[in-house]
């Protein structure tokens, strides 16, 4: 048995025990969201300080190393500097959409955090239609990013804003159909059968050549989604100064920035669960202590988010012609036909399996 | 009839952005006034003078030794080969003889000039497009001609090593030896510039085909150094009138012809390449010798008109002076290599997308100070 676990039954039980059943569901999730918020808010800062220190080793640098040991309470410190700071604006802004922007953004990337099964029962929120929760709710960030670059009242921001939803709209696309590639095998959108599923070897093993090939466009598209480089065309300083966010200062910047990190752990954590097996230990070497899975699915994570790393400190930008073309004369077609022989493989039972 | 109505009522405007003064793609204080439809741009009007600092107008105040120390906030990436272009004008027309040490010291400082601001180049054109990580490969390399430079003449960037006459004092002793070194050292780090970015499908696919010039475009706007030789019109002055020790050496003129950005970026790769190769021609056998002729303590140039033209590392920097016999000049021009390239923007990024128009500027190479002078 494990000791986490155990604790969060224990207060579970104790909550019903002392409420009526409505009050202590309620209860409930109110603790749990302030617990995955505090989780994630200071992952985020964590995973803007690996960025860094990925990014000064690519750039033969030493990164962040004067506050705290190796550098490590630096974003911290950033994050108390935004927190102080003014929020300045423009003075003609949509003033109510302005402000809206960044929740937009943020609560969008926190809500997608919530079905993830970072191990066996530790899941906050799982329902029967994991995968489409996920890409929804991953597609409402855009429209906060739209209306940040819209209301601020700047014709660079308009510019990066516009090419976000173009951007956005067209690689959402590749991100739900690579995943259906994979939802054939599963045969089911609910992410904890799709962990069950793997228990006879990773999807991406099971599937093969379609699976390698989904998992690329994935990738691709989901570092297009998260628009980060070689897709930055949103912010693209050199073009267009800081893009969609050029007249966000403080806390409310500091919202897109930490929901910019949170996007690609999620896409990195969508990544983990539907191609490498989530929580689960190659050849099932750790299965008898449960707990390891939340160590095993971080760290599967955090390779694929190096990989985005990688990406970025590497790729020169695409230009926006480039970006569509990309995704509709390429991506697109080819995802159609993956489909469709990924469909053949599971017709005719040539998956592997352990 | 009912669609005329509408569209009469409609009001249409064109899109305009400045970019800049304050905008990371412009290097400097430019403004870039832009309209553009979509994505598309329609039109680009440099606007200059946020930085001019009247040089010319300081040159006629000044004495022909004090006006080498402006030319170095001109082209600041250039500010050896800058220096030597007054210093050559100036020696022309006293009709000085330079000693050989001299002007062999000059060419190898110049070239190395050339690569420490090509590769500065690399790494802000990496960046332009969007790959941060080459602005500190280039600035990795640079970081060891400018420590060169330090050791022998005491400055990093505005170097002030040329006098009329000479050279202000003798190279430092290691000058030699860090140099070859720097060269052995740069002949294995070049290829990786090659391996980061240049190979690079995105970029490829970025450069080729963008930003056309031809040749007879390039003669017409007055295009030089590497823009100029990326669209075919062979216009190095190192070759054409080789100066100071250029006339000893063999060098390739590097010339590609098809005019686009990613010829112009070739060009200045390969440009490193030749200059290393013009530095190890001269380094082994730098003669003995003076390192100054004495000239009076107020040159005075003789009564008339004088040019001289060097390549710096943007490309034809010419010096025209008119002198009226007095000890200072009483005209001078600098004919700067970066205003007669920016003034084809306009021509090469119409019809582009605002990625492009920040690619093919990059390629232009343009110091701002040099356009404003």
């Amino acid at each position: 048995m494990n000791i986490t676990l155990s604790i969060t039954k224990n207060i579970h039980n104790w909550l019903f025990s002392i409420m009526p059943e409505g009050v202590a569901s309620i209860t409930e999730m109110v603790l749990i969201a302030v617990v995955y918020l505090a989780i994630f808010a200071v992952a985020g800062l964590y995973l803007v300080l690996l960025e860094r220190k990925v990014a000064a080793w690519f750039q033969l640098r030493i990164g962040p190393n004067r506050v705290g040991w190796w550098g490590l309470l630096q974003t911290m410190a950033d994050a108390l500097k935004l927190v102080s700071k003014e929020l300045t604006g423009t003075v003609k802004a949509d003033k109510f959409l302005y402000n809206l922007a960044p929740y937009f953004v943020i609560v969008s990337a926190l809500m997608a955090l919530a079905v993830f099964p970072f191990t066996q029962e530790f899941q906050a929120f799982d329902i029967n239609i994991g995968i489409l929760f996920l890409i929804a709710i991953s597609s409402i960030g855009v429209i906060g990013i739209l209306l940040g670059g819209w209301s601020s009242n700047n014709k660079f921001a308009l510019i990066g804003a516009m090419r976000s939803g173009v951007q956005t709209i067209s690689y959402e696309l590749s991100v739900g159909l690579s995943l259906l590639t994979m939802i054939l095998i599963t045969g089911s959108l609910q992410l904890s059968e799709i962990v069950e599923v793997q228990k006879n070897g990773w999807l991406i093993v099971q599937g093969h050549i379609p699976a390698v090939i989904a998992f690329m466009i994935y990738m691709i598209a989901g570092t297009a989604e998260t628009n980060r480089a070689p897709f930055d065309l949103v912010e693209a300083e050199s073009e267009l100064g800081a893009g969609f966010h050029t007249e966000y200062s403080g806390m409310k910047f500091a919202y897109f920035f930490l929901a910019e990190f949170i996007n690609m752990f999620i896409i990195a954590a969508i990544a983990t669960t539907v191609f490498f097996g989530a929580w689960l230990s190659p050849f099932g070497i750790t299965e008898s202590i449960p707990l390891l899975g939340v160590v095993w699915f971080l760290g599967k994570t955090l390779i694929i988010v190096f990989l985005m790393m990688w990406f970025r400190w590497t790729f020169p930008r695409l230009r926006i012609d480039q970006l569509l073309t990309l995704e509709w004369k390429y991506l697109l077609p080819l995802n159609l036909l993956n489909l469709v022989l990924m469909a053949l493989i599971v017709w005719l039972n040539l998956t592997i399996q352990f | 009839m009912d669609t005329n109505i509408a569209t009469s009522n409609l009001k249409s405007e064109d899109y305009f952005i400045n970019m800049g003064p304050q905008h990371p793609a412009t290097h400097g204080v430019l403004r870039l006034l832009l309209t553009i439809d979509g994505e598309i741009i329609k039109k680009v009007e440099p606007d200059l003078g946020y930085i001019h600092r009247s040089i010319e107008k300081m040159c006629e105040r000044d004495s022909y030794q004090q006006i080498v120390h402006l030319t170095d906030r001109m082209d600041y990436l250039s500010s050896h080969i800058n220096n030597e272009a007054v210093c050559l004008t100036v020696e022309n027309a006293l009709q000085l003889e330079i000693p050989e040490r001299v002007k062999v010291i000059r060419t190898i400082i110049g070239e190395l000039t050339r690569i420490a601001s090509h590769t500065l180049w690399w790494g802000v054109m990496g960046m332009d497009v969007g790959a941060l990580t080459t602005y500190f490969y280039g600035f990795r390399d640079r970081e060891l001609i400018n420590d060169i430079f330090e050791e022998t003449c005491g400055a990093r960037l505005t170097m002030n090593y040329n006098i009329p006459g000479g050279l202000m004092f003798d190279i430092h002793p290691n000058f030699v030896k860090r140099t070859k070194e720097f060269i052995a050292h740069f002949k294995t780090k070049l290829p990786e510039y090659d391996r980061l970015l240049t190979g690079n499908v995105i970029f490829q696919k970025r450069m080729k085909g963008v930003g056309i010039l031809t040749k007879e475009d390039a003669i017409s706007f007055g295009a030089s150094g590497p823009v100029g030789r990326g669209s075919g019109y062979s216009c190095d002055v190192r070759k054409h009138h080789p100066y100071s020790a250029l006339d000893k050496v063999t060098f390739k003129e590097v010339l590609r012809t098809e005019g686009d950005s990613l010829a112009r970026y070739e060009v200045r790769i390969q440009e490193m390449w030749e200059s290393m190769s013009i530095i190890e021609q001269l380094i082994d056998n730098i003669p003995e010798g003076d390192v100054q002729v004495a000239t009076n303590a107020v040159i005075k140039l003789p009564k008339g008109e004088f040019y001289q033209k060097v390549e710096t590392a943007r490309g034809e920097l010419g010096v025209y002076v008119i002198s009226t016999g007095t000890k200072n000049p009483y005209r001078l021009k600098f004919r700067s290599p970066g205003f007669s390239n920016l003034s084809l923007l306009n021509h090469i990024a119409v019809g582009g997308k605002i990625g492009d128009l920040v690619a093919s500027m990059a390629t232009l190479d343009i110091v701002v100070p040099d356009i404003d002078r």
